[in-house]
This record gives structure tokens, C-alpha cells and sequence, in this order.
């Protein structure tokens, strides 16, 4: 809330702070994936983390959406502070999130799938259900509606009412992205959107991801491997390498930070 | 070339999202409500009330209810026998302390009881799955029968150790006792069953039925976006024991008539329960009344044939039956490991394209 807020060069709104993550420190046992990380994303911006390998970019991803509770530091969200949370808590918050292996319900069609990403607003009684009466109805049909602006957001109308195990790999991530989008979320968490796409899937999907940064202004969170795609998505990056930051801010100011060539090409000994 | 969905739009998703979107189910599941209603009362003698169609219907509403619980939401059960126990048990002390009391109700409250201890035995579930989840509601199958055999408040001090149900009535026709005529007992059980089966379908279909779906198929995913594992997971166990429960007082008290709980509610109650969802079709409405109807009829077909038809002592029959039936749900399970609502469901595919395939 302390910044003011900024229009893009593009034409987007950037506001004030929305979630600050302030000395997070997460352990296994002996191990510390994560040590001492601050950082903070703004309303409407597109945050990438990266950093090679077991660098503990994911671990920080599931600290936001709730899965690690980290032993030290805090999560700030919307100026308050979040305490431990299990992780259906903080999807009521309004922090959605897509994962690096996909974690679709395979048995349901897509429509279902989506249709699931919109549990947190609808508030039929059981009863209201069991008859199919009332409430049940009238919202089923509600959030029919906003699940089918997704899908033709998402451009898969086509598969609507086919079984997501039936579903490649690339549609798949589709209808991930199309599931956490349908719970309009304050901010979307994306865990390597585009890993194991080929060079026009990676095209589409990151198309994707600026319409719904665009249109929407959802503030999106993504861990991304491909350099070139994270440089042209995001506003600003954090470099993590070994649980550490060792670097944060535009993309032109992390490509020139002497620590992150280090970490990405490695450095000489002598 | 009658069965199309083809220039059959819809126009609203309250249309679309209706349980049968083509026009040729629509009618052929009125035809069979009819039928059902309509038909079957005024043509059924005890018979067929008693080998066929009562023990369809109860035995239906039961595997409605597992399926809940293993098809829908995953969680494995043995405990069904111990479950349908708990629901005789209870419509039998209710109908007997309060006899003024329509036998509705009672029933009704005696699925409220079991999916009261329902959600108690699918407490461990939050902590433990599949195999050893199974494990654990075998405990739930043995403790309750053990539990009705050795309190002898549950089966009112009788010298037998039995429940006998008490006649009652409903609309001045007599639905339990041993004056009940076969189509009151037929309508009692088939009111219940549609009821039943339509309630699980709306649960199914709604947000009740994708929570659970949700945590059948991937858990954490489920809890990611905002599922409650425990509330989604005991509701599936409530409501399975309710269909459960009601399945077990009907059966005691429309059907058997008597009970002794080892006997009766035993773990082979259990084991045959699974199989009918099993093989009719795991997390599929349709499914349950196909596997219900198939290991409910398959025994009277076969016993009807072997002695009836090929004139074999009834003895050596009823031995051959029963390998014939085993060899006959291991068959369809290679065949179809899904059941038969797969099978039915590639028939209806196929039989949209029929006789025009390419």
C-alpha cells in the first residue's frame, strides 16, 4: 500500500502491494530450502521466480498457496497478516494455483473440472441439493454462465463435455489454467505453465497468461524455466538459487546482475 | 436411426445440464417409471415380489449408497453389512417404542441414525485410504453385529436372540408383518428406491457430488482448491450409510420379516454389495441398479434353468449356481472391468452412429 500506482508502458495498472512474503525461512528436517526470503507482488503485475534447479522455487510457490507452513517469517496478504492456514483456507482467500504435474480429476469431464474451480461460491444447502431445488439450481446455472466465459476464453469449447483423462498433455494445462481461472482469484500461482510444451503450445499458453493479466487484472505468480518466455511475460523477477535470493527486479536488471549470470552459466574457480 | 442426439438443441444450460439429454432416454426412462408404477402392481404375486423384484429394489438402494462412498468418493468400504445392521436396528426399536408412529418416518429416521454412526466409522478415513481404510470399516462390520448380538436391549430381550417385525400400515395396507400383500411390499421398496436414486443423482451431479469426485480422484488437488477433506469426506460417509441404512430396514422389515443379525447383516452382506457396484459400474447411478439386478436375478435365472428347465436335483443345482455365478462376474470383469454401465454407455455410443457408422 505503500507504493503509488503505476501505468505500464503497455497500458496496465500496477497498484500497491498485495502479498509480502517477509523473511520466510522454510526446513525438512536438517535441510533449508528456504533461507531468509523476502519479496513482495504487486495487484496486477506478472511475478516470475526462477533459479536453476532444486533452488526452491516450488517449495516457495506452495508457501503461498498454503501447502508449507514455513518455521520463521510471516505472509502478508492485503496488508494483514496470514496466519497458518491448511491450504482450502487460503483457496477461500483467493489465491488459486495450477501445479508443475498436472492435478486434474481424471474420472470428470472438463466442464466438471471447472466447474469445481467455482466450489467457493456456491453455497446451496444440502438439502437445496439433494432436491435439486432452489438455491442448487439457480446457482448451478449461475456459475455455469461464468464457467462458460472461461472455456471460451480458453478456447476449448470443443472438449467441453469429454473426460479430462482422454485429454493430451497440452489441453491439459489448458484446462488447469481454465480451473483456477474460474475461481476469479486475486492471484493466480503457476508452476511451470509451459514445462514439456513445445514451441507453439508455449506460444498459446503464454498468450494466455497476458490476456488474463490483461483483461481480468489478475496478478499472476509463475515459476518458469524457459528464460525467453519469462524475460517478455513478467514485470519484475526474483533469482533464487540454493534457498537464497540473489536477485530481484525488472527483467532487464536481473539478466545484468553479476550473482544470476553466476548461478545460470556457473563461475570459475581459481 | 431412431436413437439421435442430433437437431436435438439446447437452447439453456438447464437443459444441457439435464440427466438424460437425449430425447429417446427421456422416454424410455418414463416408459419404464410407468411401467414401474403403473404396471408391475397390479400384475405381481409374491412370487416375483419375493425372489425377484423386492430383493432388486432394497439391494439397489444399497448399492446406490456404497457407490457414493467407493464410486463417487473413493473411500472403500466393507462395512455395508454392519451398516444395513445399524439401519434394521433401529427401525426396530423405533417401530416398536413408538408403534402410533407412521413406519415411514421410522425408516426414514433409521437412515438418520446409521448415517450418524456412518460418519463415526468414516472418522479414520481423514487419516488413512484404500486398503487399510477398507481394513478399518471391516472393524466397523464386526463390532456392530457383535454389539446387536451381545445387548440384548437391541433385540428387546427376546428368548431367540431375533427381531420380528411388528404389521404396520400404511394408507390402511398393511407393508410389514406377514399379512403384507406383494404389491404393497413391491411399492413400499419402490417408492424408496426412485426417491433414493433421484437424490443421488442431484447430490451427484451438483457441488456435493464434483467435492467428492474431486477427492476420489486426486486429494490434493481437491484441498488446493478449496475442498474441505473432512466435510467432504463424512458427508460422502453420511449420506452413503443413510441410503445404507434405509436399504437394511427395508430389508428387515418389508422383506425378512425376522432377523437374526449374524445371519442376516453378516460381512458376506458386505462383500456382496461390493460386487454389485463392482460390476455394475463404479461411481455411476445406472450402474448400481444394473449390478444389483444382475446378482440379484442371475441366481433365480440360473436356479429356474437348472432345475426347472434341465430337471437337476435342487442340491447339485444350487452348487453349480454358485460356481456359474462366480465364473460369470469373473468373465464380465475381464470383459468390461468397468461394469456394466460402461458397456451400456458404449452400446448407446455405438448405437448413435448405428447403421451408419463412417
Amino acid at each position: 500500500m505503500n507504493q503509488q500506482t503505476e501505468i505500464t508502458a503497455d497500458g496496465r495498472q500496477i497498484g500497491g502491494t498485495l502479498m509480502e512474503m517477509k523473511n520466510i525461512t522454510l526446513r525438512f528436517g536438517g535441510v533449508e530450502a528456504i533461507k531468509n526470503i523476502s519479496f513482495d507482488i504487486r495487484e496486477g503485475e506478472i511475478r516470475a521466480i526462477i533459479g536453476p534447479n532444486g533452488a526452491g522455487k516450488s517449495s516457495m510457490l506452495n508457501v503461498i498457496s498454503g501447502f508449507y507452513v514455513p518455521q520463521e517469517g510471516e505472509v502478508w496478504f492485503k496488508g494483514q497478516r496470514r496466519g497458518p492456514m491448511k491450504p482450502y483456507q487460503v483457496a477461500r482467500l483467493g489465491i488459486a494455483r495450477t501445479f508443475q504435474n498436472i492435478a486434474l480429476f481424471d474420472g470428470m469431464t472438463v466442464l466438471d473440472n471447472i466447474m469445481t474451480g467455482r466450489l467457493n461460491r456456491m453455497r446451496a444447502g444440502f438439502l437445496s441439493q439433494a432436491l435439486w431445488w432452489g438455491a442448487a439450481e439457480r446457482e448451478e446455472i449461475e456459475n455455469r454462465e461464468r464457467v462458460e466465459r472461461v472455456i471460451d476464453f480458453l478456447e476449448i469449447q470443443n472438449i467441453r463435455k469429454t473426460p479430462v483423462g482422454r485429454l493430451p498433455y497440452g489441453l491439459k494445462k489448458r484446462v488447469e489454467l481454465a480451473r483456477a481461472l474460474a475461481a476469479e482469484p486475486q492471484i493466480l500461482l503457476l508452476d511451470e505453465p509451459m514445462a514439456g510444451m513445445n514451441v507453439e503450445e508455449k506460444e498459446d499458453m503464454s498468450r494466455f497468461v497476458l490476456d488474463v493479466n490483461d483483461e481480468f487484472g489478475t496478478t499472476i505468480a509463475l515459476i518458469e524455466h524457459d528464460m525467453g518466455v519469462v524475460m517478455d511475460l513478467s514485470d519484475r523477477v526474483v533469482v533464487m538459487d540454493y534457498g537464497r535470493k540473489i536477485g530481484d527486479g525488472t527483467p532487464d536488471e536481473v539478466r545484468n546482475n553479476q550473482e544470476v549470470i553466476d548461478a545460470y552459466l556457473g563461475v570459475a574457480h581459481d | 436411426m431412431l436413437y439421435r442426439e442430433a437437431g436435438d438443441f439446447k437452447t439453456s444450460y438447464r437443459d444441457d445440464g439435464q440427466t438424460f439429454p437425449i430425447r429417446l432416454d427421456r422416454w424410455a426412462y418414463y416408459a419404464a417409471l410407468a411401467v414401474a408404477f403403473l404396471i408391475v402392481p397390479f400384475i405381481i404375486n409374491d412370487y416375483w415380489a419375493n425372489a425377484v423384484f423386492v430383493p432388486f429394489l432394497i439391494y439397489a438402494i444399497a448399492a446406490l449408497g456404497l457407490n457414493i462412498l467407493t464410486g463417487y468418493a473413493g473411500q472403500v468400504s466393507l462395512g455395508t453389512g454392519g451398516f444395513m445392521a445399524v439401519g434394521a436396528y433401529a427401525v426396530y426399536k423405533l417401530m416398536t417404542s413408538f408403534p402410533e408412529i407412521n413406519i415411514v418416518i421410522h425408516i426414514l429416521l433409521a437412515g438418520g441414525i446409521t448415517a450418524i454412526v456412518g460418519m463415526l466409522f468414516g472418522l479414520p478415513s481423514l487419516r488413512i485410504k484404500g486398503f487399510y481404510l477398507a481394513v478399518a470399516t471391516l472393524a466397523a462390520q464386526f463390532f456392530l453385529v457383535w454389539l446387536f448380538n451381545k445387548v440384548p436391549w437391541f433385540y428387546n430381550y427376546s428368548a431367540s436372540g431375533q427381531i420380528n417385525a411388528p404389521e404396520r400400515t400404511i394408507l390402511g395396507f398393511a407393508v410389514t408383518g406377514p399379512a403384507t400383500s406383494a404389491p404393497a411390499k413391491y411399492l413400499i421398496c419402490l417408492v424408496f428406491a426412485f426417491a433414493l436414486a433421484w437424490v443421488a443423482r442431484n447430490l451427484t451431479r451438483g457441488m456435493s457430488g464434483r467435492k467428492w469426485m474431486a477427492i476420489r480422484d486426486m486429494d490434493i488437488a481437491a484441498e488446493i482448491i478449496g475442498v474441505n477433506p473432512l466435510t467432504a469426506k463424512l458427508s460422502a460417509f453420511a449420506v452413503s450409510s443413510f441410503f445404507v441404512g434405509i436399504a437394511g430396514a427395508l430389508l428387515f422389515s418389508v422383506y425378512l420379516g425376522a432377523a437374526e443379525v449374524g445371519e442376516a447383516f453378516g460381512i458376506n452382506k458386505s462383500f456382496l454389495v461390493l460386487f454389485m457396484i463392482i460390476i455394475g459400474g463404479l461411481g455411476s447411478i445406472f450402474g448400481s441398479f444394473a449390478g444389483a439386478a444382475f446378482m440379484v436375478l442371475l441366481p433365480v435365472l440360473l436356479k429356474n434353468l437348472l432345475v426347472g428347465g434341465l430337471g437337476w436335483p435342487t442340491d447339485l443345482a444350487a452348487h453349480i449356481e454358485l460356481m456359474i455365478v462366480g465364473a460369470l462376474i469373473v468373465f464380465f470383469l475381464i470383459a468390461e472391468p468397468h461394469g456394466l454401465a460402461r458397456l451400456w454407455a458404449l452400446t448407446k455410443e455405438k448405437l448413435r452412429l448405428w447403421p451408419f457408422p463412417h
